[in-house]
């Protein structure tokens, strides 16, 4: 193993990790709000398609990200007006919500396969500091959604812990009927989180067409919107230890063939089971321990809110 | 609420493994249906295409034909998108290209995974709308099909990239890849300087493997220094994986990335790196017009009208076909302008060397990647070796798995 391969996998690492990262932070808000949504997959190919469409179109990647995004958030509020606004089986609503973002991308995006991207958001520069050995490449040439990733991160730890409307979505998931009697509308924060998670999930999507692989195929998100839902688990809801688990699952996800080039011998089968494992095993250390003390999940996830209806 | 996270985390599960699993199996439910969605009665449309039928092998009056040849319809199965550029794009090529010259009406469904009863599903309801001739064209509907050979013994089963077939109504069809594979060997095997050629494959079976054997043998026969390092990624199409994978053989050292692979996402890892792509399946250079050099491309059309005008003449005999250059269902694509005319003209003549029959590129003598001999000097592999063929020649950096 050269030095460029080790440098290209961490790269890697680093951009895979801000894909999850993006679209299970949106998970992570939504949830911490009480609403489990299990439509990512279909939001972030929804985001994808029209980045790349939008792309297209008008020429402009920051347009086609703030598409994208809108566009997750559009469809994401299906699942929010089902699930918050009529009190609908979240899990069935989510599972739909997938089903329907994978066809309806699939759908807008039959005249745009094959095509050039119009627009491409190509990797910053930050001077001096790309041109450090090391660290220059895989921190300081990254394509700009992965600085938005980590500053998305950053701002949704300190609105969830250091803010009243944190505190007042926090409470939204843990109990919906002390929320709404201290004032607060649920219907509105649920929505909300459920949009926000929309948009980040967006974000992620398009990063995939305006950066990682910009062009615009069916099946071109091949279940990562399901990694980013385990995420959210294996991070046990913190916006950190969420991060630090992208950061090791896009590991996985860059490791799983470069391994070949370093000469090891590993089936790319297991290495992509991987994360899944891992979430099962962090599953089962989370359940042994809330024998003792109370689990880190949101009381309320899943849990419809109707007033005066216990 | 324990309980409804185990009950997502099942849910999570199913889906995750499914989705890493099988690559696109999770847009299956999103699979488009095209031009079928026109049935109007369907239990008409089979009863009156099955009496037809009959007729036109029962008695061979020119009346009797024509009936049968307006009755006759293609249905073309597919595993992934049609979108997608490559092998299944091909293949649709093929299909409008039969429909327009033999005026058959043909419909297709892609994105329909193997090994499920979807399958089955799909080419019952084509069926029963009135379609006669079935083509599936991935490995994995094989034996599936030869079940519903033996149940509809009216209707005729082509089978792309397979190897069994029947006695009545269910044949096989595939190409000598490995002739173009070595053409385009000899162009990569000119375009690099690192003496490093990637080649980014789906799984090891002996389809793969034999076109990475053939390229390599056609590097050599330019570049004699040069090596090709392959890896796998477990998936016909995933751009995202393929991209990194090409990725890491660029990184690696790679200037020359080839590819056995549906997508063109290693194209473009080879552009944005300043690196010669050599693509597959189609001609592949509007994606990436710097890196494109050349490929090894599928021309399904000619086959396709061969089997619809056998079926439609209610003659269809199944054979095991294994079509070669010489007979058009494969072939090279045009080299790019900036390669050196000397080698053009020297993979030129070592086509119609290939097509005249005087070179075959599984000539002894052939060595193994441990430098054991597995052809003597001047023998030629047989087709029985070649279709199992499971190791690796010298020069390939890698492993059969």
């Amino acid at each position: 193993m050269n030095e460029a391969s080790l440098i290209g996998l961490l790269i890697a690492t680093v951009s895979f990790g801000a894909l999850l990262y993006l679209a299970a932070l949106g998970e992570l808000i939504a949830e911490k709000a009480g609403v489990l949504n299990l439509g990512v997959e279909g939001m972030m190919a929804i985001g994808a398609v029209t980045a790349f469409i939008a792309g297209v179109e008008f020429q402009n990647p920051w347009l086609a990200l703030l598409i994208a995004m809108l566009s997750g958030a559009l469809l994401a509020s299906v699942h929010g007006l089902f699930t918050v606004g009529l009190g609908a089986e979240q899990v069935v609503s989510g599972l739909a919500l997938t089903i329907l973002g994978l066809g309806l991308a699939a759908y807008l995006g039959k005249d745009y396969v094959g095509l050039r991207p119009g627009a491409e958001l190509v990797p910053v520069e930050w001077g001096p500091l790309s041109e450090l050995p090391w660290v220059g490449p895989i921190f300081f040439s990254q394509a700009p959604v992965v600085y938005i990733a980590l500053f998305a991160g950053i701002a949704a730890s300190l609105v969830l812990s250091r803010t009243r409307l944190g505190l007042a979505l926090r409470a939204a998931g843990e109990s919906a009927s002390s929320t709404d009697s201290a004032g607060h509308s649920v219907l509105g924060l649920r929505l909300s989180a459920v949009a926000t998670g929309g948009a980040l999930a967006g974000a992620s999507g398009a990063y995939l067409t305006l950066s990682i692989t910009p062009q615009w195929a069916e099946g071109l998100t091949a279940g990562r919107g399901w990694i980013a839902v385990a995420l959210v688990i294996f991070g046990a809801w913190r916006p950190g230890r969420v991060g630090w688990g992208a950061l090791l699952f896009g590991g996985t996800l860059a490791l799983k063939t470069r391994l070949q080039t370093f000469g090891v011998d590993f089936s790319p089968i297991i290495l992509s089971m991987l994360p899944y494992v891992l979430t099962l095993l962090i599953l089962l250390i989370i359940s042994v321990r809330a024998r003792k003390r109370p689990s880190s999940a949101p009381a309320a996830l899943g849990l419809a809110y109707r007033r005066e209806e216990r | 609420m324990r309980k409804r996270i185990l009950a997502l985390l099942a849910v999570l599960f199913t889906f995750g493994m499914l989705a890493t699993a099988c690559g696109s199996s999770d847009d299956s439910s999103s699979s488009s249906s095209s031009d079928n969605s026109s049935s109007s009665s369907s239990s008409d449309d089979s009863s009156s295409s099955s009496s037809s039928d009959d007729s036109s092998s029962s008695s061979s009056s020119e009346a009797a034909e024509t009936e049968a040849a307006s009755d006759t319809k293609a249905a073309f199965i597919m595993v992934a998108p049609i979108g997608d550029a490559g092998w299944n794009y091909a293949h649709d090529v093929g299909r409008k290209y039969a429909e327009a010259e033999t005026g058959v009406e043909t419909a297709y469904v892609d994105a329909v995974p193997e090994g499920t009863s979807e399958f089955d599903n799909y080419v019952r309801d084509f069926i029963d709308q009135g379609y006669n001739v079935i083509v599936g064209t991935s490995f994995g509907y094989m034996d599936a099909m030869l079940a519903l050979a033996d149940e509809y013994p009216e209707v005729v089963f082509e089978h792309v990239s397979g190897y069994k077939m029947n006695e009545t109504n269910f044949g096989n069809t595939f190409g000598r890849m490995y002739e173009p594979r070595y053409l385009s060997g000899m162009v990569a095997g000119s375009a690099t300087s690192s003496n490093l050629i990637g080649y980014v494959a789906a799984f090891p079976i002996p389809e793969v493997i034999r076109g990475i054997n053939a390229f390599t043998l056609g590097v050599q026969a330019i570049n004699p220094d040069a090596q090709v390092e392959v890896v796998w990624t477990s998936t016909w199409f995933d751009p995202v994986v393929e991209g990194d994978s090409a990725q890491a053989l660029l990184d690696k050292g790679a200037d020359v990335i080839a590819m056995h692979q549906d997508s063109t996402a290693a194209g473009e890892k080879a552009e944005a790196a300043g690196a010669r792509w050599v693509s597959y399946n189609t001609d592949m250079s509007q994606f990436a017009p710097a890196a494109y050099l050349t490929a090894p491309v599928w021309n399904w059309g000619p086959r396709y009208v061969e089997i619809i005008e056998d079926a439609k003449a209610g003659n269809y005999a199944p054979t095991s076909y294994w079509g070669s250059m010489a007979d058009g269902i494969v072939d090279l694509a045009p080299i790019a302008s900036d390669v050196d005319q000397s080698v053009i003209d020297q993979v030129m003549e070592a086509k119609a060397a290939i097509i005249a029959g005087d070179l075959h590129p599984f000539t002894g003598p052939l060595l193994d990647q441990d430098g054991t001999e597995v052809l003597g000097a001047g023998e030629i592999m047989d087709d029985g070796a070649m279709l199992g063929m499971m190791f690796f020649v010298e020069g390939v950096i890698g492993s059969t798995g």
